[in-house]
């Protein structure tokens, strides 16, 4: 399992290099979305109309945010859990150019397949842990669909996040290889 | 003859009010020991760096600035009245919901109700969802537990056959427990409901996860269950966050009530690692 330092957006040949269970410190912009934000986008591409942000090479972190403190950018901020967005992630990676998903938890097949057939990676951050990613996110900014509150979708400026390969684009499930690798181990 | 004692509801809604907060920045003690000794234990590197950061995150939140969790869940309340107590001052609900509502706004917790089908935020976290049980006595006691959405999921409550017994019961829940895997931030907590009917055992199965961490049932044949069905999450593999390890699950919780002759009730409620509850007596 190798470590890596990673700036978005991320390209094919960055993606290609990383292989589930590698640890990758993330800096730059992510944006954030997850249910109600991804229901709009996607309604909205149906439309064809355009989109808050230009997904192209981009992350998306599935997070809502708790409300940021005076002087602080941003609450606490760990991943939701990612399964609820099965239907959306592949149209944004296939249509959108998408590159990579920040969340928890499992996601679909499709989800899956997408990543190895377009070039996108599933990275793993560790639900609960949501002070020390809230208190290590420099700047945040709502970019779109402020109605939704903590749903809304944001541009972060996060600095070395750690999160772990999960999902590459070689079809590996770094939470199916750890379980086995793990199991019977007590 | 006792004697009514008169309880005005600003009471409880301040104390509701000081549950809320405290529940959401500062992870109850028994919790945080038991984490630590999971990190001693553990043998996957990857699933002690991932312990080492949940304990970190309990540090930084109990400065007070960043909850444990962004998800601060909706806020359930569990209330034994003591059957001569006497509420005045208003509407014993109402001032539940007051304090909740305060709380949210003043601590920063985030608002996480929403219409079911539009999906529109409410934007105050109501309404609390509030269990009353009347026991007997002049006190009441409050629980506070901060239920999050992600663990909530992954929960549910299923109707088996008498004929499946104790073994059906344990493979219910390690298979329901497995399945899940990362989903519900492991190392959870797992309360579980046997009995009753059907609600009635979701309602013991939430409460089972409040239990104080470690606390065995005191029915020896439910210790047992209780201990086997960890042993066997803890052999799943699944470990800290689902990346793999020996500590998938901290505490297994049974709590169990007689059912009908026809029916075998089991709830499952999943707790994550920021269990977050607290209680106090009035």
């Amino acid at each position: 399992m190798a470590e890596y330092k990673l700036k978005t957006p991320l390209s094919d040949d960055e993606i290609l290099k990383l292989k589930a269970g590698d640890k990758v410190y993330l800096s730059g912009i992510v944006y954030t979305g997850r249910d109600a934000a991804h229901m709009r986008m996607i309604e909205t591409l149906k439309n064809g109309g355009e989109l808050p942000f230009d997904p192209k090479g981009q992350v998306i972190y599935y997070v809502g945010p708790s409300p940021a403190r005076p002087g602080y950018p941003i609450g606490s901020a760990g991943p939701t859990t990612s399964y609820r967005m099965n239907p959306f992630a592949p149209i944004l990676i296939a249509q959108k150019g998408l590159k990579g998903m920040i969340g928890k938890g499992k996601m679909s097949q499709e989800v899956k397949d997408a990543c190895v057939k377009y070039k996108a990676v599933y990275f793993a951050s560790i639900g609960g842990a949501a002070a020390v990613v809230g208190s290590a996110i420099k700047k945040a900014e709502v970019i779109a669909y402020d109605d939704l509150g903590p749903e809304a979708v944001r541009k972060l400026e996060v600095e070395d996040m750690p999160v772990f390969v999960c999902y590459d684009a070689y079809g590996n499930d770094l939470y199916e290889v750890a379980k086995k690798e793990w199991a019977n181990k007590l | 003859m006792s004697n009514i004692r008169e309880i005005n509801v600003s009471s409880i809604e301040e104390s509701i009010y000081n549950l809320a907060i405290e529940a959401a920045y500062k992870l109850p003690q028994d919790i945080h020991q038991k984490e630590k000794e999971s990190l001693e234990k553990e043998k996957s590197p990857v699933g002690k760096a991932v312990l080492e950061t949940i304990l970190q995150n309990v540090e930084v939140s109990a400065q007070g600035v960043f909850p444990l969790c962004q998800d601060t869940g909706l806020a359930v309340i569990f209330m034994e009245i003591g059957q001569d107590v006497h509420f005045i001052g208003g509407n014993l609900i109402e001032s539940v919901n007051k304090g909740v509502e305060r709380a949210y706004k003043d601590a920063y917790l985030r608002k996480s109700s929403c219409d079911p089908l539009t999906r529109k935020n409410l934007g105050n976290n109501l309404p609390a969802i509030v269990h009353t049980f009347i026991v007997p006595g002049d006190k009441v006691k409050i629980f506070f537990d901060a239920k999050g959405g992600g663990s909530e999921s992954m929960s549910k409550v299923q109707m088996l056959k008498p004929a499946d017994g104790r073994d059906g019961i344990i493979k219910t829940v390690v298979d329901w427990v497995i399945e899940a895997g990362p989903n519900p931030c492991p190392p959870t907590i797992i309360g579980v409901g046997i009995g009753g009917d059907f609600e009635r055992s979701a309602i013991l199965a939430k409460k089972a996860t409040l239990r104080h961490l470690g606390d065995k049932n005191p029915d020896p044949r439910l210790a047992e269950m209780e201990n086997e069905i960890l042993t066997k999450l803890n052999n799943s593999g699944i470990g800290p966050a689902g990346l793999g390890g020996i500590t998938t699950s901290l505490g297994v919780h049974i709590e169990m009530e007689p059912c009908h002759i026809a029916t075998l009730p089991l709830a499952i409620n999943t707790a994550c690692h920021v269990n977050r509850h607290k209680e106090t007596i009035i």
